[in-house]
């Protein structure tokens, strides 16, 4: 039986470091080539080796996708493209293509330059890396070898984050990478088509959250910055630089727009800047308003948000700035919240998820007094906000997800084993499909029921076709032909056609029965009281008297003897020819019952 | 074959020779089938006359037969289809024929084609029942083809023309009253998806045709929710809705349980589960739909805006909840912490339903979707829904208030119409009115507006609430001194509404102090004029608190009821007879005496008819002064004022040019003296025309005396060129026209003549006999005589009189800075008017430009750019694209409005319908005595502009 073969080096039942390898009909492909965040040694990327001992991974891979240009998802391209070696293509759309070398290069600049290692990829190695990487367009059909095709849907999540179909033949997998069913205000929620895959995998980070709506957070989010700004405050809003700060930005940049405001927005340089520039480039990517605005004005050329610099950290009057990194734990966020945290009118917003030890979470925590470097002692007055903006799908989202797809099976990565285990109890027991959640180095195997494409003739459809009722989509039809396999292709044709193609002469092959039956009278007569039983029982045939004695049922004869031996008992011959089979043996069971005797 | 040429070519001849003559010989022409096609589509262009058609048809059939080519047979078919809709053209005679085409048809495309033909002619012939039957029953025929485009033509046809009143059918023909429904239902799961949506539009199109569906199709329709294809899920929605409205009560088994639901409430549910449907073609039309329901039961509904949050398995509170809760326990307002909203107790994984059955948060998605016409239909559904049950409006406020924050304006903008719509069930928390104020900032006057109107008629709880409300208000009016009218307008509503909660709030507002006296505030600052307002409107029904109110405040009051008697109600104030209003409280308000007054004056007028021409005239531009200060001062009797005054001073011009020396000079003398009489007729003319077309729901009465005053301004006028000018020749056509007026006139308004004892036409028409035969200076001399000697017409008054006028808030023409542009390019200007009143201003209002040169231009804005903000009010807003020739330097151009109107709008208004048979058919001939032209209703706004030179 074929079957899909699934197994993660990386996010089986964690979050971080995303590799799943998939082997679908002789095929196998990577997904996603992350990094963890939570490792600085070996464990940080997936282990390789897995894939092939000693051999080439370009002989034995078919093909890398990355869903997204997050690190998790595409941090180890350079060290496994480069370092291990790998030289088939990497499939990502075209957004991600862009933005990820940026990524990249920040994420070996901090590890190499700052934190010293060696032995790491260098910028030549990106760029090599980046080089053998193809582009793909939301729902192109990108056909990998002649049997293997890919297609990328919209995910959301952030900018040229896709989902991907994997094809060959009939079996198909769905890979989401991560995504979101609910829009913000830059992207478009996640969207798939009805395609049956044999096999949906799935990220599952909030296997068991329900989010409330977006509106109640942005709503608040905008009323304490708004609040703040009026009273002559200073509002710091530590981002990373991709993904959430643009949609805040958007958020903002929007709001002062609509209410008019002209207290300054700024953010921090560099990244973002060029991030912005990529924003600014896929508009295609974003979601409804932006993409039917943007002819009267990208709104990603921001009127309100300018370069930060800075001295601006010291102006007076009100200003909102996003700043890098995120989690407050070094930087220019740091700097500027160093700056302005003696101050109660000044506010800081942390829009996401803090990493335990760093300020963030410290301040976050409640924690008043703070110590810095060189024994430094700073004091907390400023207020401190925490909104959680998230681009995952929440369990009603994967859900959704799994509703549009319809899956066959369903494959859990990218989260925590408690939380799977809970959504794929759901998932059973609502969609009736099973579900798996491997953990890393484990394999799944799923077996698959595909369906075999073969080619008819015309003409034998034709004249199948005509004997039957209106074909009818819902129910299987019965056809009668030849089977051809040959070349690897199935066809099927009619058996004229076969015979003649394969150069054999028609042979005919004849059921013969004998039937006793008690009847001291004639043959004749016998024949005759035969000829009118099977009149009166079989209705819908033509049932027919020849002169030479015989009867026959539509194609099927009927003689009559004499016993050689006993004049009482009278052998009814029956010939048919295999293709009346049925109709053959049921004529046989009925003269075995024998002929009531009051037909004469 | 000879003969048959010649026979049909002769019945031909007697009808329209040359057209199908020229068809039929260019069809035999034709070497090929391209040429053919080619004759064919050169004919379609050109109209065919009702008498031809038939004969056109035979021809065409003709060559049907003939021809081997499909491609030239399907157009042969499809115009058989376009000629059988002309109009008067009964296409009986070709039924048969049409029908017999059938028969020997091998190609699909042209089947179908046929099948559509055949479906036009059945619409011409609904009210023959047999030929419906025998189109249908060859539908029946042909659902077995193979081919998708027949069976949906056959399907089409079968509901458009499937017999719907089931007695009769079986009358007509027994055999063949097949079960419409069945023949259909049976389509539903055909293999095609163009063919099953075909099926369920034709059992919709059955529905509509009254045609009670069974409820059997429900299970069915169900199914084909689950349809891979958008279109048929979409039309499945449909019949759901439709299957919900018939059988509401029935029970339908639940599935995969016992248990039994209304049908209806099942419907809802199913749709409510299509709110989050892939294609949002079906999610708009879910959302839509669902407003509809309204028999659903409240539990159903109350779930639409549930949705259970969870976090790592626990139960979590939405932020509606922690505001509510925040709000009650008296908390509102405080920061947010970290863990604010973690998660309390743990959920027990088996009760969580992740896929819910059913309505569960139907809304919340819809409210939440990616694209803006899903969101924009869920709130009007939500909208429609609370309207009828004020418990769910009362669930659904947070949702609403949350839609204020949209990113698309529109959505804003239709949620917060809908909260006004639904303010007579609520009433706001505290929480909920913050953030329904803090879109007043919003930069969109639209939006702002729209506000206002809601602040008008919302409930608000406490007395924080209306002071939050006032600061707000105020903050805006600072932000944006344009909105000045609209907000003193919403606190004079916010005051009447709420005097109790105002009456604490005084001593604050006013500033007031107990010992010390406080300095007096600025009359004229906008801010506390509003103030004012509030507290005004409030004191009307609080007796109590003038006692509060300061000195200068009693002042005020004299001065605003004056200035703004619109926005400050009528007060009873102690020990201020001399100001207060002299209405004594037994009077009931329509007995009111403004009222009173213009009847009073107006009755003057018509009663002192044969007073000395002076003291008419005396007493004539009294009363139209009188009327025109009580229109200024008494908003809603404005109308009926302007309107009476406009009369009066029509007759009073004519009274006033009949006075004129001229008549008894002899007529080579006075030349230039004229002068004042035809300017006079001018002018009535023109007034005539402004009562007509200016003035909502002006009633035949009224028009009737209009007409007719009219109609002497014309005699007016004919008399005056009688006497100017030389020669009797161009008298001729003029008497002769005017005669044809009158008996136009007598005409339209047979029915009112017998009101109009002893006037001018009156009079008019007892001449008539003598004046058609009479010369053209006796008919003058008659005339000039009747019109001495006419009554003045008594002017009946309709209940509501409002005059449409316009108010062109920008361009506001105080700018001195000059629109620069390069001369030869355009500028594109913004216009914001504000219309009340118009009728259909799509039609009707267009923008003028007049340049220094004399050079005017008439733009007609897009219909897109009127919105209609409230009944009776529109906004314009558009932009006006000015270009001219360099100038050496900034020069004041004149943007004004006019309304454009045409003497015979009732039949303009009845649209003729486009012949569908071809474009090219030359527009109509103008009516004969339709008049058009246009009356300047805004005041002109004077802009700067600078046309400069191109530099090379």
């Amino acid at each position: 039986m074929p079957e899909i073969k699934v197994t993660p080096l990386g996010a089986g039942q964690d979050v971080g470091r995303s590799c799943i390898l998939l082997s679908i009909a002789g095929k196998n492909v990577m997904l996603d080539c992350g990094m963890h965040m939570g490792y600085n040694d070996d464990r940080r990327f997936p282990d390789f080796s897995y894939i092939t001992q000693n051999g080439r991974l370009t002989d034995f891979l078919d093909c890398v996708i990355i869903s997204h240009f997050h690190l998790d998802h595409c941090g180890a391209l350079p060290y496994f493209s480069e370092m291990v070696g790998y030289d088939g293509p990497i499939y990502m759309t075209h957004p991600t293509k862009a933005i990820c070398p940026i990524l990249l290069e920040d994420y070996r600049k901090i590890t190499v330059d700052k934190k010293g290692e060696t032995n790491f990829f260098t910028s030549q190695m990106i760029k090599d890396c980046m080089k053998k990487v193809v582009a793909v367009h939301l729902h192109q059909t990108v056909q990998v070898d002649e049997e293997l095709e890919i297609k990328a849907y919209y995910a959301g999540h952030v900018l040229g984050a896709a989902m991907f179909q994997i094809k060959v033949g009939c079996e198909s997998v769905v890979y989401t990478g991560d995504y979101n069913m609910t829009p913000d205000r830059h992207l478009g929620a996640a969207w798939v088509d009805k395609c049956r895959p044999d096999l949906l995998i799935t990220e599952s980070t909030y296997a068991t959250t329900i989010r409330d709506s977006k509106r109640c957070r942005e709503r608040d989010f905008l009323k304490k910055v708004h609040e703040t700004v009026e009273k002559g405050g200073k509002v710091l809003i530590p981002v990373f630089a991709l993904g959430r700060a643009q949609e805040l930005c958007i958020l903002l940049e929007t709001f002062w727009e609509r209410m008019n405001l002209k207290a300054p927005i700024y953010f921090s340089t560099g990244l973002t800047e060029k991030a912005n520039h990529y924003y600014k480039l896929f508009i295609t990517w974003t979601n409804q308003k932006i993409r039917k605005t943007f002819v009267q004005r990208n709104m990603f050329e921001f009127k309100h948000i300018k370069a930060f610099d800075r001295a601006f950290a010291d102006n007076p009057g009100p200003m909102v700035v996003f700043a890098t990194p995120g989690m407050l734990h070094a930087g220019q966020s740091l700097q500027i919240f160093r700056k302005w945290a003696g101050n109660e009118k000044n506010m800081v917003i942390m829009p996401g998820y803090c990493v335990q030890g760093t300020v963030g979470h410290k301040i976050l925590s409640g924690q008043r007094k703070l110590e810095m470097e060189g024994r430094q002692i700073l004091e907390v007055k400023m207020q401190v906000e925490y909104m959680s903006f998230s681009a995952h799908a929440d369990a009603k989202g994967i859900m959704q997800l799994i509703r549009q797809a319809e899956p066959r099976n369903v494959l859990l990565v990218h989260g925590e084993a408690k939380k799977m285990e809970f959504l794929k109890q759901k998932i059973e027991q609502e969609f009736h499909v099973s579900c798996y959640m491997p953990a890393n180095g484990e394999t799944t195997t799923i077996f698959t029921n595909p369906s075999i494409p073969v080619d008819i003739s015309l003409g034998l459809l034709k004249r199948e076709t005509a004997i039957g009722l209106l074909p009818d989509a819902k129910k299987p039809k019965l056809m009668h032909g030849t089977l051809i396999m040959k070349d690897n292709s199935f066809r099927l044709v009619s058996p004229e056609q076969a015979l003649k193609e394969l150069g054999l002469a028609e042979h005919q092959l004849r059921f013969t029965c004998r039937v006793h039956i008690q009847d001291p009278r004639k043959e004749h007569e016998t024949v005759l009281r035969v000829y009118n039983h099977l009149k009166g029982v079989l209705k819908d045939y033509s049932v027919q008297h020849l002169p030479d004695g015989s009867i026959t049922v539509e194609s099927i004869l009927i003689q009559a003897t004499a016993h050689s031996e006993d004049q009482g008992t009278k052998v009814l011959l029956v010939s048919w020819t295999y293709q009346d089979e049925e109709l053959g043996s049921y004529l046989t069971s009925l003269l075995k019952k024998g002929v009531p005797q009051g037909t004469a | 074959q000879q003969q048959h040429e010649d026979l049909s070519a002769k019945k031909l001849r007697l009808t329209k020779p040359s057209k199908s003559a020229a068809l039929h010989v260019d069809l035999c022409k034709a070497t090929s089938p391209a040429d053919a096609l080619q004759y064919l589509l050169q004919f379609a262009r050109k109209p065919v006359e009702v008498e031809s058609v038939e004969g056109v048809v035979r021809i065409l059939l003709e060559h049907y037969y003939k021809e081997n080519d499909a491609s030239v047979r399907l157009k042969i078919a499809s115009l058989l289809g376009l000629l059988s809709k002309t109009a008067g053209f009964s296409p009986d005679c070709i039924v048969d024929d049409a029908i017999n085409t059938l028969q020997n048809e091998k190609s699909h495309q042209v089947l179908a084609q046929l099948l559509d033909t055949l479906l036009v002619i059945g619409t011409k012939l609904t009210e023959n029942p047999s030929v419906r039957m025998r189109l249908v029953e060859v539908a029946c025929k042909h659902l077995t083809d193979s081919s998708h485009g027949v069976r949906n033509k056959c399907l089409q046809l079968i509901g458009c023309l499937g017999p719907v009143e089931k007695g009769v059918a079986k009358e007509v023909e027994s055999q063949a009253a097949k079960d419409v429904q069945k023949i259909i239902g049976d389509h539903f799961n055909d293999q095609d998806p163009r063919v099953r949506t075909a099926a369920i539009k034709a059992m919709l199109q059955l529905h509509e045709r009254g045609l009670k569906l069974q409820q059997a199709i429900y299970s069915q329709a169900c199914k084909l929710l689950a349809d891979d294809y958008e279109q048929v899920r979409s039309a499945a929605v449909q019949l759901i809705w439709v299957l919900s409205q018939l059988y509401p009560e029935s029970i339908v088994p639940i599935p995969s349980s016992n248990e039994e639901i209304r049908l209806v409430d099942d419907a809802f549910g199913k749709i409510c589960h299509m709110v989050s449907d892939g294609s949002w073609v079906v999610r708009v039309q879910a959302a839509k739909l669902l407003g509809s329901m309204q028999q659903v039961s409240s539990h159903f509904l109350e779930q639409t805006l549930d949705k259970k949050l969870m976090s790592d398995l626990r139960r979590k509170r939405t932020a509606h909840e922690r505001a509510k809760e925040l709000y009650s326990s008296g908390e509102f307002s405080s920061g947010r912490k970290w863990g604010d909203d973690a998660p309390k107790e743990e959920i027990d994984t088996g009760a969580v339903n992740l896929i819910e059955s059913g309505a569960c948060g139907a809304f919340v998605h819809g409210l939440e979707d990616e694209m803006y016409e899903v969101r924009i239909s869920a709130v009007e559904a939500l909208c429609m829904l609370a309207q009828s049950s004020p418990s769910f409006a009362e669930k659904c406020l947070d949702f609403l208030v949350d839609m204020f924050n949209d990113e698309i304006e529109e959505v804003r903008l239709q949620s917060i119409h809908t909260m006004r719509k639904i303010s007579n069930n609520i009433t706001l928390r505290e929480d909920q009115l913050d953030t329904v104020l803090a879109v007043l900032e919003d930069s969109s006057r639209d939006i702002r507006e729209a506000l206002h109107e809601l602040l008008c008629c919302t409930n608000v709880s406490t007395k924080e609430g209306i002071h939050l409300a006032l600061v707000e208000l105020l903050k805006n009016l600072t932000k944006y001194p344009t909105d000045r009218e609209s907000i003193w307008k919403c606190l004079k509503f916010l005051g009447s509404r709420h005097p109790t909660l105002v009456l604490p709030l005084v001593p604050e507002l006013l500033s007031t102090h107990p010992f010390f006296d406080t300095p007096e505030p600025d009359m004229d600052d906008p801010a506390y004029i509003a103030v004012l307002v509030l507290i005004f409107n409030a004191a009307k029904s609080c007796p109590t608190m003038p006692a509060l109110f300061s000195d200068h405040t009693f002042r005020h009051y004299a001065y605003l009821r004056d200035s703004l008697s619109h926005l400050v109600p009528p007060l009873r104030l102690p020990g201020r007879k001399l100001v207060s209003s002299p209405v004594s409280p037994s009077i009931t308000p329509h007995e009111d005496p403004s009222q009173q007054f213009l009847h009073q004056s107006l009755e003057r007028v018509y009663n002192l008819q044969h007073l000395d021409p002076q003291g008419i005239q005396e007493l004539l531009e009294f009363t139209i002064r009188d009327l025109q200060r009580l229109g200024e001062l008494q908003s809603e009797l404005a109308g009926m004022a302007d309107f009476t005054a406009t009369y009066l001073q029509c007759q009073l011009l004519l009274i006033k040019a009949l006075q004129e020396k001229l008549w008894n000079v002899a007529a080579p003398l006075y030349l230039k003296q004229n002068a004042l009489a035809s300017a006079a007729a001018k002018q009535i003319l023109e007034e005539t025309y402004k009562m007509e077309f200016m003035y909502s729901s002006v009633e035949s009465r009224q028009v009737v005396i209009i007409h007719h005053m009219r109609l002497q301004a014309k005699a007016l006028q004919l008399i005056v060129t009688a006497r100017t000018t030389r020669g009797v020749e161009p008298l001729f056509g003029m008497c002769e026209k005017f005669l044809q007026e009158v008996d136009s006139f007598q005409r339209c308004f047979i029915s009112e003549l017998p009101h109009m004892q002893g006037s001018f036409v009156d009079k008019l028409l007892d001449l008539m006999p003598r004046l058609v035969t009479s010369k053209p200076s006796e008919v003058v001399k008659i005339l000039q005589t009747t019109l001495r000697q006419s009554t003045f017409l008594h002017l009946p008054l309709p209940e509501q009189l409002h005059r449409a006028t316009a108010n062109i808030i920008e361009p506001t023409g105080e700018s001195d800075n000059p629109l620069r542009f390069t001369s030869g390019l355009v500028v594109a200007l913004d216009v914001d008017a504000t219309l009340e009143h118009v009728q259909d201003p799509q039609g009707t209002v267009k923008v003028q430009v007049l340049y220094p040169d004399g050079q005017a231009q008439l733009i007609h804005p897009k219909p897109a750019d009127f919105r209609n903000p409230g009944p009776g009010r529109h906004r314009l807003i558009t932009q006006v694209y000015l270009s001219h020739t360099a100038w050496t330097e900034p020069c004041q151009i004149e943007v004004r409005l006019l309304l454009a109107y045409n003497s015979n709008r009732s039949k303009a208004s009845a649209k003729i319908p486009k012949s569908s048979w071809n474009e090219s058919l030359e527009a109509l001939p103008q009516s004969e005595n339709g008049i058009e032209g246009t009356i300047p209703f805004s005041k002109p706004v004077k802009v700067y502009i600078m046309p400069k030179p191109a530099r090379r």
